[in-house]
């Protein structure tokens, strides 16, 4: 228990899980369960999902590859150019996904400014499923590199200085002590860029557009919907609700179910 | 096994320049203030650390030489390094640590059941062979250093660095660790190099000591001539003893510091008018709250701070502004206790000459 904690504070405390549960139950109510099933395996919705599981997972692989090492670097460098680089790096953090969606636009689109030369070189990328993996993984990059860098920079690199005395060469100090270590930083990391870029809508709407089977993914599925069948667009919501919810416990399990390092096999 | 070890760093930045030999099979202390770079020179040592000048050669092999633009990568120095924290890697079990640096030295696949024969030898060394299939996190402090040990020594380094290595352990626990560390260091004819805070440790551990002040060394010795006869402040402090600095009398049996005298016996070397030192125990320092009728070796000072040592009090008296460190003196708790000493009062110390040894500087 905590003796400190004044009793008062419950009340807003309450008001905001009501907050945030309140539109949930409210969408499950909303739904007309008769017809659930019909309405979510329509074609247009199980092509939507399946892009976005395709999508999602595609740029999950390009956030850990590319966003591995840019944890470590701004952990580990203590170089100028990497602090200032920083803030640069997890702008898309707080920027209107519609903009990243425009700045994606005017820098890979066919009159961008890579995207001219790709284009000449008959590589488009615009308006494609690539573009929406692109958008996907610009949002969601900053949510991983920011949860790898705090658990690289609590893990310290006395660890990985030790490996070094020992007479490891820094591709195995990397493979046998750093990577292991950051292991459970990595799941959460990777569980939230997937989660992040599963809900990806205004970057991918501005840059992919809206093309069945290619571009549309399902939070853009269920905004059309809306418009179309109501009924539709709420079943489709609860199908992500319960994506994320699942998502969300799988990280829980991985964080909370056991110690970071139990898991781990004798090598 | 090797030639020993040869250094010199310099460190602009942090205003380091330290030189300074362990021959082979010889342990070296480092002891100094904190911030005084010891461990900055280990850093330079392990390779971790590239220094603005200097170099590092262990028997014939050059490590680092700036000049000639030589840095040989850490993990092929074959320095060892033990820190306060053990940092064992947490997701290995005991015996996959120590096996680490054997495998990593060898990587092909045959030779990984000799890294793991290897890892038992060291583990079994260091009276740890039970916990091999333990978790790091599984382990009591005293436990875990023993294993980082056991993994410094299984990857056969040719100098063991060790920076404060017993500073996190309780006293039982640093006991056998430091008996332990006499063991192995003793053996093999490997170069080490000891940082430490503790006079024990520094006793016990170490042939020869170097104190580093301010980023230089001003002190270097046996270890029983810096203990018994220091010649700087944070030397005298380190071993226990009162030094104060200033110049010879005329006579030479005397140091006038301050504006003080202190008469002793004069040991050789000692040139009147030169630099020179006064060194006397606390136990010969003698406390009262009267100007005492023999007024030679009478000095008044504000009362820092009290502690007990067993049977003893030890009173700290307030550094002068010269920047020295305070004199102390242990008085028995039954002189303590009829003196009702409380910090911040005046009080006079009184050293006979006889306890005083004069010194040049």
């Amino acid at each position: 228990m905590n003796p400190g904690l004044p009793r008062w504070i419950y009340v807003p405390a309450a008001l905001g899980a009501l907050f945030v549960v309140l539109p949930l139950i409210a969408v499950a109510a909303k739904i007309d369960w008769s017809r659930f099933l019909d309405l979510i395996s329509s074609e247009s919705s199980v092509t939507a999902l399946l892009l976005s599981l395709k999508t999602a997972s595609a740029s999950t692989v390009l956030c850990v590859v590319l966003g591995v090492p840019m944890a470590l670097v701004l952990a580990r460098s203590g170089s100028r150019v990497v602090r200032w680089t920083r803030p640069l790096i997890l702008l898309p953090l707080v920027l209107p996904p519609v903009v990243g969606g425009i700045a994606l636009l005017y820098a890979f689109g066919r009159l961008g400014l890579i995207g001219k030369y790709l284009d000449a070189a008959g590589v488009h990328i615009a308006f494609s499923t690539t573009a929406v993996v692109l958008a996907q993984t610009f949002v969601s990059l900053p949510f991983l590199v920011i949860a790898l860098e705090g658990a690289a920079r609590t893990a310290g690199s006395q660890y990985e200085a030790v490996a070094a005395t020992l007479g490891a060469r820094p591709t195995t100090v990397w493979r046998r002590v750093t990577l292991p270590m950051l292991a459970p930083g990595l799941v959460s990391g990777s569980v939230l860029a997937f989660a992040r870029s599963l809900g990806e809508f205004g970057a991918t709407l501005t840059f992919a557009g809206s093309r069945q089977g290619v571009t549309r993914t399902l939070p853009l599925e269920i905004y059309l919907q809306r418009e179309a069948d109501a009924d539709a667009a709420v079943a489709l919501s609860l199908v992500l609700v319960v994506v994320a919810a699942v998502v969300v416990l799988a990280m829980g399990g991985a964080r909370f179910g056991r110690g970071p390092f139990e898991a781990e096999g004798r090598p | 096994m090797t030639g020993g070890l040869s250094v010199r760093a310099v460190i602009d930045a942090r205003g380091i320049d330290v030189a300074f030999d362990a021959a082979a099979g010889e342990v070296v202390a480092v002891i100094g203030p904190n911030g005084a770079g010891k461990s900055s020179v280990l850093h330079v040592i392990a390779g971790l650390l590239r220094p603005d000048a200097g170099t590092v050669t262990v028997g014939e092999h050059r490590l680092t030489d700036v000049a000639a633009g030589l840095q040989v990568a850490v993990h092929n120095r074959r320095i060892g390094l033990l820190l306060q924290d053990p940092a064992l890697f947490p997701h290995l079990t005991v015996a996959a640590n120590v096996a680490f640096g054997p495998r990593a030295r060898h990587h092909r696949r045959g030779m990984r059941a000799e890294a793991q024969r290897t890892a038992e030898h060291w583990l079994g060394e260091v009276g740890a062979a039970d916990l091999a299939d333990r978790r790091p996190a599984q382990l009591s402090g005293g436990q875990a250093q023993r294993v980082a040990l056991a993994r410094a020594l299984a990857a056969e380094p040719d100098v063991l660095l060790l920076d404060e290595p017993l500073s996190g352990l309780d006293v039982a626990a640093a006991s056998a660790m430091r008996r332990l560390l006499r063991g192995v260091l003793a053996a093999g004819g490997r170069s080490s190099v000891l940082v430490s805070h503790d006079l024990l440790d520094v006793v016990t551990l170490a042939d020869r000591v170097a104190v580093i002040e301010g980023g230089r060394i001003v002190e270097s010795g046996t270890v029983a001539d810096v203990v018994t006869a220091p010649r700087t402040a944070f030397g005298a402090r380190f071993a226990g003893v009162n030094l104060v600095s200033g110049r010879a009398g005329d006579d030479g049996g005397s140091v006038l510091a301050a504006g003080q005298t202190w008469r002793g016996s004069s040991g050789p070397g000692v040139t009147p008018g030169g630099a020179a030192i006064a060194v006397f125990a606390p136990a010969a320092v003698s406390v009262s709250r009267e100007l005492p009728a023999d007024d030679v070796n009478v000095v008044a000072v504000g009362v820092a701070e009290l502690d007990h040592r067993g049977p003893v009090i030890r009173e700290r008296a307030e550094a002068p502004d010269d920047g020295g460190g305070g004199l102390a003196a242990d008085i028995s708790a039954e002189i303590a206790a009829g003196l009702r000493l409380i910090p911040g009062e005046q009080v006079y110390f009184r050293v006979d000459p006889r306890d005083v040894a004069i010194r040049p500087a």
